[in-house]
């Protein structure tokens, strides 16, 4: 099975993804198919600080509750409503509706992060 | 320790499972998604490889009385042709074993005892058969099972076997031809669902499971299947080491004979009316409940243990099993403890789904 890994972010070991552009936040396609049918997203309120490293919240799938890690350190600017009643958005459409957060966060976090090519090798 | 695999481990793994070790087997937990197979089976049919379960042959002279000696429903009720629902309890009524037992129509019995208990139930059947003319096999390697659960679940199996199987009565078993397989045919299922067993030769569980045309369904569908009805899972809702639990206690008294003698009868009989009681709760917010999750009252006080729990895919509210003191009656306002914070619910006795929902 072949998954997507869009070049304009970068990745956490972990599968959770940061859109270099906009500070966007979510978990990778490999992630969810491994989840499964996801049912339920725990997550910081807007204006949280988050920390690179950190949990940051949880998914749980029918089959699994998950942790989520902070790709980058920083301040929740938006958090993804939609997903308290349509938490199955991060299954469909990982990279776009199913994001989790927005994030201000510092250029110099990215480093420490999987580039798209580098992720797509620990998961093939 | 390497674990058991089905006879169909491969034809699983093409067609794109996910497993999962249960039981000491390496069993399929999804196809792809399990809220998907969870709708097949309550809308139309879904097919389970459920040859992990234990199959224990009991014969001779003496079959009845053995069975009778250690199962607690009445095993002298079966005719050929017959099964019920049963359970196994230790000298003290503890539950160790929840099962169906089968008299296939030859005369002898078929005991399917939870996944990884075979050996043992062997040992201890072997050793509680003294004075008694019965013979004991482990006979589970030489079975596959497969479960084709679902509204048209029987006129799928029907099609495919040269027996009537509709005229088969919930819990009652036949020898038919599968997909040109000899098998033994039983109207039983763990979903809620009518449905069909199938029992075959490691052999023909290929040819068998092909031509049982609908979408195979995993360990995980099974789970939440079960969890919507209040059906128990060894290991899960009793342990006999973990949690140990009367039969009365795990709710499933109505299995208990007590005009029978079997072993943990004594013990039974001044036990019929437990202090804490298997029912379910259903949360009102948005939360999944597992296995060991505390149960609070209203004022916050501890009062019981989640034993299973999921997010109910056909109904879509979180559901989950817990022992809970007898006194707590359904409609009771309570609440299950989710990474810290109490979620909000009320006790609802199971099944959570009703025939007209």
């Amino acid at each position: 099975m072949s998954f997507d890994v869009p070049a304009d972010r970068r990745y956490r070991e972990s599968h959770e993804w940061i859109r270099s552009a906009d500070g966007r936040v979510g978990i990778s396609d490999f992630a969810q198919d491994e989840l499964g049918d996801v049912v339920f997203v725990e997550l910081p309120a807007e204006g949280d600080r988050i920390e690179q490293g950190e949990t940051f919240g949880v998914v749980e799938s029918i089959k699994a509750v998950s942790n989520l890690y902070a790709p980058v350190s920083g301040e929740v600017t938006a958090v993804n409503d939609a997903l308290d009643q349509a938490p199955e958005l991060v299954n469909e459409d990982p990279y776009g509706e199913g994001w989790l957060l927005d994030v201000e966060f510092d250029e110099g976090d990215l480093d420490a992060l999987l580039t798209p090519d580098a992720y797509r090798a620990q998961i093939e | 320790m390497t674990l058991r695999t089905p006879p169909l481990r491969s034809a699983h793994a093409d067609a794109g499972a996910s497993f999962t070790e249960f039981g000491g087997w390496e069993m399929p937990v999804d196809f792809g998604s399990i809220r998907e197979e969870h709708r097949a089976v309550r809308e139309a049919a879904g097919k389970f490889d459920v040859s992990h379960m234990g199959a224990v042959v009991v014969s001779g002279p003496d079959a009845a009385a053995l069975c009778q000696r250690l199962t607690t429903n009445d095993a002298t009720a079966l005719d050929p042709g017959d099964a019920q629902y049963t359970a196994m309890t230790d000298a003290d009524g503890v539950l160790l074993d929840d099962s169906v037992l089968y008299r296939r129509p030859a005369g002898d019995y078929l005991l399917v005892p939870n996944a990884g208990t075979d050996a043992a139930t062997v040992e201890r059947w072997r050793a509680h058969a003294d004075g008694l003319d019965a013979t004991v096999e482990n006979r589970t390697e030489d079975y596959a099972l497969v479960a084709v659960q679902g509204p048209d679940a029987v006129s799928l199996v029907d099609g495919r076997a040269d027996a009537d199987l509709a005229a088969l009565d919930r819990f009652e078993c036949a020898d038919a031809t599968v997909a040109g397989a000899d098998c033994l045919v039983s109207r039983t299922g763990y979903t809620g669902e009518d449905g069909v067993e199938v029992f075959c030769d490691p052999a023909d569980a290929a040819a068998v499971w092909e031509a049982l045309d609908c979408p195979p369904c995993g360990l995980g569908a099974r789970d939440t299947l079960r969890i919507e009805m209040g059906f128990l899972l060894a290991g899960q809702d009793f342990d006999a080491e973990e949690d140990p639990r009367t039969p009365f206690e795990a709710g499933i008294g109505f299995v208990v004979d007590l005009d029978t003698d079997f072993v943990g009868r004594d013990a039974l009989v001044e036990r019929t009316d437990p202090d804490e009681r298997f029912t379910g709760v259903r949360l009102t917010e948005r939360a999944v409940p597992r296995h060991g999750y505390e149960v609070r009252d209203a004022d916050g006080r501890a009062i019981g243990t989640v034993t299973s729990g999921t997010l109910s895919p056909t109904l879509g509210d979180p559901v989950a099993l817990a022992h809970l003191p007898a006194d707590v009656a359904p409609g009771t306002d309570v609440s299950v403890v989710v990474r810290g914070a109490a979620k909000s619910g009320t006790v609802e006795a199971p099944p959570f789904l009703h025939a007209d929902e």
